[in-house]
């Protein structure tokens, strides 16, 4: 059997066991979806009505049995059905997907333009002012939480300039280009910039081990050109820890950017979850994270494949 | 120089046309937002402010409250108590249609209560309707409601959305909550739940010409936003929860800030079953040992005002002159020697995260007050679903809390204070006295005897202290300089939206 197939064949079994601890987990958490409409007006329900609500969001039936129905529906291809939208679970997903992916696509983008360059330019200054100074910047930017930045980036502008992007109504890429992209720049450097830093600091660090390898030696002695060394030599074989750390990030922004998202009003699959938690959407709240689970197996599984692509001498799944 | 200028313009304009910068309104459509969205389209099972403020705008009831809380007519033009209080007939406005375009009718009327009072429909507000024994609609514009008892605060209650009137036809078809069809001032043409609604102006509305053609409300969930909205001139309207965000508005010239003192009190709850709450004394020490307006200042930024119970117009009393209103250590520590506890205790107090925005500073500054008596609190701060559940199940020993008000004393505190209120595992504490001055002020109609009535049980309830109450905030809207014409209420209702005009 094939190393992908092998891993392809986990999939199920861990998606099974997300979804258990999922379904559990949300019931576990004090209140339900009845508190969660009505607040402490709950209070003023007969235990009449409350079994109405109760069997409306269909929270009336012992937790095995509506775990039973709902793994039911998940293999006919249906997720359930949103109580806050009112619409099947699956269509509400996708609908936020693409944004998210766009946004995790265009933060990656900005912190490997940004954060390669400045690492391998901080290696190869090692100790020097300049090197001090991109780590410094590095320092901060991770140190510093996103929404603190998202929030100085929209005060300075509307503040400052009095121009803000239109917030509240997201248009999509491909209904006009150039308004998304005006809507998602603010909000991926936003993300880029801490993801950057973190990209600037393993990069160093990976290119300074690499540089003092034999073989960069050796091309230099031989008279290779500095820049044909650190590009061509060095680089290929300082990208295996940045590919982690990007493959990781990555994973963790196709799971939505809560506070971003919250903060320049995107509707992307963060907003999507927290709400669905805080008003006990159930079904919503599963088939989120079983497609957040999903995503992250699949990032991890390109991971592991490009991996082999930068260093044949990684052999995947055979023997230690 | 001149090449390099018009490049720069160029650029500049780009930069402007990606980030869509949007230009003033060139349409009265009314650009609004808010950080909260609705969670659903019921209005008799929408119990939440978020879900009422917009179904206020979709849908009516038969009559509705003023902004001096005064009952004015909606669907219904007249209205009156005979029998002695035992019977409620309204003459509905002949003009009143549904989005529709059909008549509002008494069918109609009589099928919206029977579906409140209906326990499958799962309606919290039923609770306040229940003296209802029957509904009878003699001819085409009269409804008459028998009542099982007197019960003044009925008329009230029907002010409510959640006594909204909705189409026979829809009840029938079992569509109400998924369709919105009212008979209100706008019509919801898209709801994109968290997200945005579209609303346009109902041209056949009996309640007169609607200012502007719809309104179109964004959900910005960081308050911040929308302040940085309002200022690049984005949105013409926005509402607001956090007083550190509003107090920020009067600093920008082009908007304006509308603060109405709301209802609704913040209050720090004793649990009177719990040890040593259920000591009278105990209780009395801790009211005595709190700041009220130092709680305000402190948590909220000064932005409200110190209150006893009851906190509707026409029944607020001097707050001075309740008991304990002026801060006193010396008789707090006497009050707690007496009761047995001179070195004090420890408890725990509950709150909610973000609800209200205060909650946790309110917290803190009472923690660090009812320090100087010997209590030591510890603060447990909870998700706010979390906190509701242990709030209903009275699982707690002292709760921060912004609680609801209503229009009338009655329907407001039944609840909590009658042997039979709904909410008594919560509140704690009942007596004789609270009980018997609240049946006496559900039946008394002479208006200045109900004010002696409630003023008698406001003085009862604060000395019994179960409660102690802090302070009332305020409710805040902001608005560009060309937005005209909106009148807020103390129940925080955007209904004003419907006369609001937008300047060109």
């Amino acid at each position: 059997m094939s190393y992908l197939t092998r891993r392809l064949s986990t999939f199920p079994l861990v998606m099974l066991g997300v979804s258990v601890l999922v379904f559990v987990a949300i019931r576990m958490v004090p209140g339900d979806a009845i508190t969660a409409m009505l607040g402490t007006e709950a209070g003023l329900l007969t235990p009449a009505q409350r079994e109405a609500l109760a069997n409306y969001f269909g929270i009336d039936q012992p937790i095995a049995v509506q775990y039973w129905h709902w793994l039911l529906g998940v293999f006919r291809g249906d997720l359930g059905i949103s109580v806050t939208y009112g619409k099947p679970v699956l269509g509400v997903i996708l609908e936020r997907f693409p944004l998210t992916l766009q946004l995790a696509l265009m933060s990656m983008c900005v912190a490997l333009l940004v954060g390669l360059p400045a690492g391998v330019f901080a290696a190869t200054r090692n100790e020097r002012m300049s090197d001090l100074g991109v780590r410094i910047f590095a320092m901060i930017g991770q140190s510093t939480p996103n929404f603190v930045v998202g929030l100085l980036i929209i005060y300075t502008l509307s503040a400052g300039f009095g121009i803000l992007p239109t917030m509240g109504e997201f248009t999509p890429l491909l209904a006009h280009p150039l308004r998304n992209l005006g809507q998602m720049i603010l909000p991926a450097l936003t993300l880029g910039f801490a993801f950057a830093a973190s990209v600037t600091r393993i990069s160093r660090s990976a290119m300074l081990d690499v540089l003092s390898d034999d073989y960069v030696r050796t091309a230099r002695s031989k008279g290779v050109p500095k820049r044909s060394v650190i590009w061509r030599h060095a680089l290929p074989n300082a990208l295996i820890p940045v590919v982690t750390l990007s493959g990781v990030e990555f994973g963790y922004l196709l799971g939505g950017a809560v506070l971003v998202e919250q903060i320049y009003a995107l509707p992307g699959l963060g907003r999507l979850v927290l709400d669905a938690i805080l008003q006990r959407d159930y079904a919503l709240v599963q088939g989120c994270v079983l497609f957040i689970a999903f995503n992250f197996m699949v990032v991890n599984l390109i991971v592991d494949l490009v991996y082999v692509a930068l260093d044949p001498r990684i052999r995947l799944g055979e023997g230690g | 120089m001149g090449r390099h200028f018009s490049m720069r313009l160029i650029a500049g304009l780009a930069i402007a046309a990606t980030l869509g910068v949007a230009s003033p309104a060139s349409s009265a459509t009314l650009r609004m937002a808010w950080s909260q969205d609705a969670t659903g389209l019921d209005p008799h099972k929408q119990t939440a402010f978020s879900s009422i403020r917009l179904l206020e705008l979709i849908y009516e009831p038969l009559v509705r409250l003023d902004k001096d809380l005064k009952i004015v007519p909606a669907i219904a033009s007249s209205w009156e108590f005979s029998d002695g209080g035992k019977q409620l007939t309204f003459k509905l406005n002949p003009n009143a249609k549904f989005q529709d375009g059909k008549p509002v009718t008494p069918a109609d009327v009589k099928a919206s209560f029977e579906r409140v009072l209906d326990e499958k429909t799962a309606a919290a507000a039923r609770a306040n309707f229940r003296s209802i024994a029957s509904i009878e609609t003699p001819d085409q514009t009269t409804v008459v409601f028998k009542l099982s008892q007197p019960d003044v605060p009925l008329l009230t209650a029907m002010a409510s959305i959640n006594a909204a009137i909705v189409p026979a036809s829809e009840i029938a078809a079992g569509s109400v909550g998924t369709k919105a069809l009212g008979s209100g001032p706008f019509k919801l043409e898209k709801w994109d739940p968290n997200s945005k609604e579209v609303l346009s102006a109902n041209k056949d509305w009996a309640g007169g010409r609607v200012g502007v053609d719809g309104i179109d409300i964004s959900v910005l969930p960081d308050e911040t936003a929308i302040l940085a909205s309002l200022r690049t001139k984005q949105i013409d309207f926005a509402l607001l929860n956090d007083p550190l965000v509003a107090t920020l508005v009067p600093k920008e010239t082009n908007l304006t800030l509308n603060r109405t003192p709301v209802l609704a009190y913040h209050v720090l709850q004793l649990n009177a079953s719990r040890k040593p709450m259920n000591e009278l004394g105990v209780r009395q020490a801790i009211s005595c040992a709190i700041d009220r307006q130092d709680v305000l200042d402190t948590a909220s930024v000064g932005e409200g005002k110190v209150t006893g119970p009851l906190t509707m117009p026409g029944y607020t009393s001097d707050a001075s002159q309740l008991f304990c209103y002026k801060r006193d250590v010396e008789k707090a520590k006497k009050l707690m020697a007496d009761a047995g506890y001179p070195d004090g205790f420890s408890a725990t107090v509950i709150a909610a995260n973000g609800e209200p925005a205060t909650a946790a500073s309110e917290a803190q500054v009472i923690q660090s007050q009812l320090a100087e008596i010997g209590v030591k609190l510890d603060i447990k701060m909870m998700e706010l679903n979390v906190y509701v559940d242990a709030w209903l199940k009275g699982d707690f020993d002292m709760a921060v809390a912004l609680n609801g008000g209503r229009a009338d004393p009655y329907s407001m505190y039944n609840r909590y204070w009658t042997k039979a209120g709904n909410l008594q595992k919560v509140a704690n504490y009942i007596d004789d006295t609270l009980d018997g001055q609240m049946q006496k002020g559900r039946e008394e109609t002479d208006p200045a005897k109900r004010k002696a009535i409630f003023a008698d049980f406001e003085k009862h309830l604060v000395e019994m202290s179960p409660w102690v109450w802090l302070y009332t905030s305020y409710s805040y809207t902001a608005q560009q300089k060309n937005v005209q014409g909106f009148i807020p209420t103390p129940e925080g209702s955007l209904f004003g939206l419907s006369k609001v005009t937008v300047q060109q």
